[in-house]
């Protein structure tokens, strides 16, 4: 065959996760999206070395790896903080709410919504909708979903999950 | 697998059923499990063992079952009782009422409207079976279709039982099912798709989701039909990445299914040969527009491209391909298996069969519903839904999400099919359902659905880009007070622009919610625009 596969950016294990996601593709260009989904679950967020070390490995333009992880919401190109805390603005929980919870939330931890505090502990996320309609409205707290929530009960469970050691990202 | 060890399978599954005298069964779809149902589950067994009920009351954790708002909900299926809003400690209380009467504390009666009401065909097995088990699934007559089809049918017959059931795609648009299969099916290539479109985008639906999680081998099924029909080998289900839990119950039932050899080669012993395999969508709602999503999983941007070639000519790859919707496909093995007749002897006479909808917004029984076509808003918003909760009055009702629009109170009365819908001014879609009371502003709802349309436009096509965001800058000039009369009607105009020059669905349905609101609630817009100091523009 031609010329060798690039090596990964590091020695850090995550990358075997990623190398085994294209492996089990082939290497083919069109596994770009399943794996950037992959890098993403490893290592939480995009970051230039992986877009590189994936356009390399799939030889796929870096311009289309760019293309693709700014393309579609699920993909972030930015580390997230200790903490998250995602709440659901689909059409339900709108008219329920969300709006004002967001609002609390932003002016509480002087945080903007789709940001990380300055401190790093707490991203403020927004999802287009989680599909929890029935629970209109939930927020999900650090991967877990509550529903049928309110300003008060936002921050009270915020104040929880801040006490707790969160997952640090690299 | 033969037919015989089919058979096998189902007969064993319901005699280990029926050595239990009693079955408790606890919802476990996304819903319920964000109220905690694991740990209620969990506490039903340890309650079991501590009573010594093992060997004849059997707990296990079922799909959806439709009123989400009272969760956890927990079924006791030999009694017929069902309890809402359970807890953990309520455990040893259930279980030690076994024997005795029901604990009348949790009891949700199921004589109310929001059951009866109901007709269940795609969801009929969702909340009575694990979907984490295939056995359970065969038991309930599962891949009886697949095999009736394969082994005593011809695709073309099963193409024309799709046809005259009168079948219709569930994702919205309403195309007629057996149409787009005989499409497919009659292009020449050596190499076809079936693709099962999961990327429900619609915020404010979960109809999928659900079905997803709650009976995934039902979609596996019907995808595997579908194939044999137009005579593809090979499956994709593009799924939403958001969806962790029906993604990880996908992949489970794929490889129950390759296990038994009912996906793979060979199925039945006949030379029909099918693989499914998942692509996770990655956030973005244009992705539900066939030509995007066959973009997205070819691993590029989901960007629409003309029509035609339609995927039935030129889609995957540049090979023929069918794309279905979850619930299109869910339909598909209870028509074989009861004929479709039978199917078409449901619902309207454009409109055949039942539709799912996602019961949410200012309703007291929010949930998944399934009723018959034809069925009245009114009874689905009052009778089902419970109506308006907290004494408030009912505004309007919100179908096909940023696509649709809303119907006001005149029209309650009307049946639900997709004509009728289409009349005044909204979709079928994919089965959103949400309900509006007075408090709620329908100039902030448009705006609430020209953001999405504005944010989710993929960029391709300029009326579509440029006209959704100017839109949305008109509507909140509007709601911040600075609109005048010639920014309404500038609105107008921009809405009729788009809808017409725009590349794909997303562009031509974004002005729907806007329009709809113009249409009937007016005197809205027209009480936040800035007075008319008298009319200048006639006095030129």
């Amino acid at each position: 065959m031609t010329d060798a596969k690039p090596k990964a950016p590091s020695n850090d294990k995550r990358w075997k996760i990623v190398d085994a996601t294209m492996r089990r593709h082939g290497y083919a260009g069109n596994s770009l999206i399943e794996t950037l989904h992959s890098t993403q679950e490893c290592f939480g967020y995009l970051d230039e070395q992986a877009l590189r070390y994936v356009a390399a490995v799939l030889r796929v333009p870096l311009s289309k790896v760019y293309g693709v992880a700014t393309f579609y919401h699920f993909f972030t190109l930015k580390p997230q903080g200790e903490h998250t805390c995602v709440v659901c603005m689909g059409t339900a929980c709108y008219i329920k709410g969300a709006p004002e919870i967001i609002d609390t939330v932003e002016k509480t931890y002087n945080v903007k919504a789709g940001e990380t505090t300055a401190d790093g502990k707490l991203s403020l996320l927004t999802a287009r909708c989680i599909g929890s309609c029935g629970l209109a409205p939930a927020v999900v707290f650090d991967g877990e979903i509550t529903g049928k929530l309110d300003k008060g009960e936002t921050l009270k469970r915020i104040n929880k999950i801040m006490a707790t050691a969160g997952v640090k990202q690299s | 697998m033969t037919p015989e060890e089919l058979y096998k399978i189902a007969n064993i599954e319901k005699e280990g059923q029926a050595q239990y005298k009693h079955t408790i069964n606890v919802c476990v779809a996304a819903g319920c499990m964000s109220s905690r149902a694991d740990q209620v589950k969990e506490a039903l067994e340890k309650s079991v063992e501590r009573n010594g009920l093992d060997r004849n009351c059997k707990v296990r954790g079922v799909g959806c079952m439709g009123l989400c708002a009272a969760g956890p909900l927990v079924h006791v299926e030999q009694s017929n009782t069902m309890y809402q809003g359970v807890q953990s400690t309520d455990a040893p209380e259930i279980v030690q009422s076994l024997e005795k009467t029901p604990v009348k504390r949790l009891e949700l009666p199921m004589s109310v409207p929001f059951f009866t009401r109901q007709k269940k065909i795609v969801l009929e097995n969702c909340g009575v079976i694990d979907p984490e088990r295939i056995e359970e699934y065969i038991a309930r007559d599962g891949y009886q279709a697949l095999l009736d089809c394969l082994t005593t049918m011809t695709p073309d017959e099963v193409v024309q039982q799709m046809t005259q059931s009168g079948l219709r795609g569930r994702g919205g648009a309403g195309f007629p099912t057996g149409l787009k299969w005989g499409m497919v099916a009659k292009a020449r290539s050596d190499v076809k798709y079936v693709i099962c479109n999961a990327d429900e985008g619609d915020p404010g639906a979960f109809m999928d989701r659900s079905v997803l999680e709650s009976d995934p081998h039902r979609v596996l099924e019907g995808m595997a039909i579908a194939a044999y029909a137009v005579g593809a080998t090979q499956g994709y289900i593009y799924v939403r990445a958001e969806y962790p839990l029906a993604v990880k119950r996908l992949k489970t039932a794929i490889r129950q299914a390759d296990r038994m050899a009912l996906l793979g080669s060979s199925i039945f012993g006949t030379t029909f040969n099918f693989n499914v395999d998942i692509r996770l969508g990655a956030g973005a709602f244009v992705c539900g527009e066939e030509t995007a999503l066959i973009a997205s999983i070819e691993g590029k941007r989901g960007q629409p491209r003309p029509r035609p070639p339609f995927p039935a000519e030129s889609g995957l790859w540049g090979k023929p391909t069918l794309i279905n919707n979850v619930e299109t496909f869910a339909n598909v093995p209870p028509i074989l298996r009861n004929g479709a007749e039978w199917f078409a002897g449901i619902g309207t006479e454009k409109s055949k069969g039942t539709k799912v909808f996602a019961l949410a917004g200012r309703v007291t029984n929010t949930g998944l519903i399934e009723v018959p076509m034809g069925i009245s808003l009114r009874e689905i918003i009052f009778d089902i839904g419970g109506g308006i909760p907290d004494g408030k009055s009912f505004k309007a009702v919100q179908t096909g999400g940023p696509s649709g629009g809303c119907i006001p109170e005149q029209f309650l009365d009307m049946p639900v099919d997709y004509e009728s819908l289409a009349k005044v001014g909204s979709i079928m879609g994919s089965g959103g359902m949400i309900i509006m009371d007075e408090t709620s502003s329908m100039v902030d709802v448009a705006r609430f659905f020209m953001e999405f349309c504005k944010s989710e436009s993929c960029g391709k096509c300029v009326p579509c880009r440029v006209g959704t965001a100017e839109m949305l800058d008109l509507l909140q000039k509007i709601i911040d007070g600075k609109g005048s009369q010639a920014d309404l009607k500038l609105l107008e105009e921009l809405c009729d622009m788009v809808r017409s020059t725009s590349l794909c669905g997303l562009g031509m349905t974004a002005p729907n919610p806007t329009l709809s609101t113009l249409r009937y609630f007016k005197e809205e817009y027209t009480s936040l625009l800035i007075p008319d100091e008298e009319p200048a523009e006639v006095m030129k």
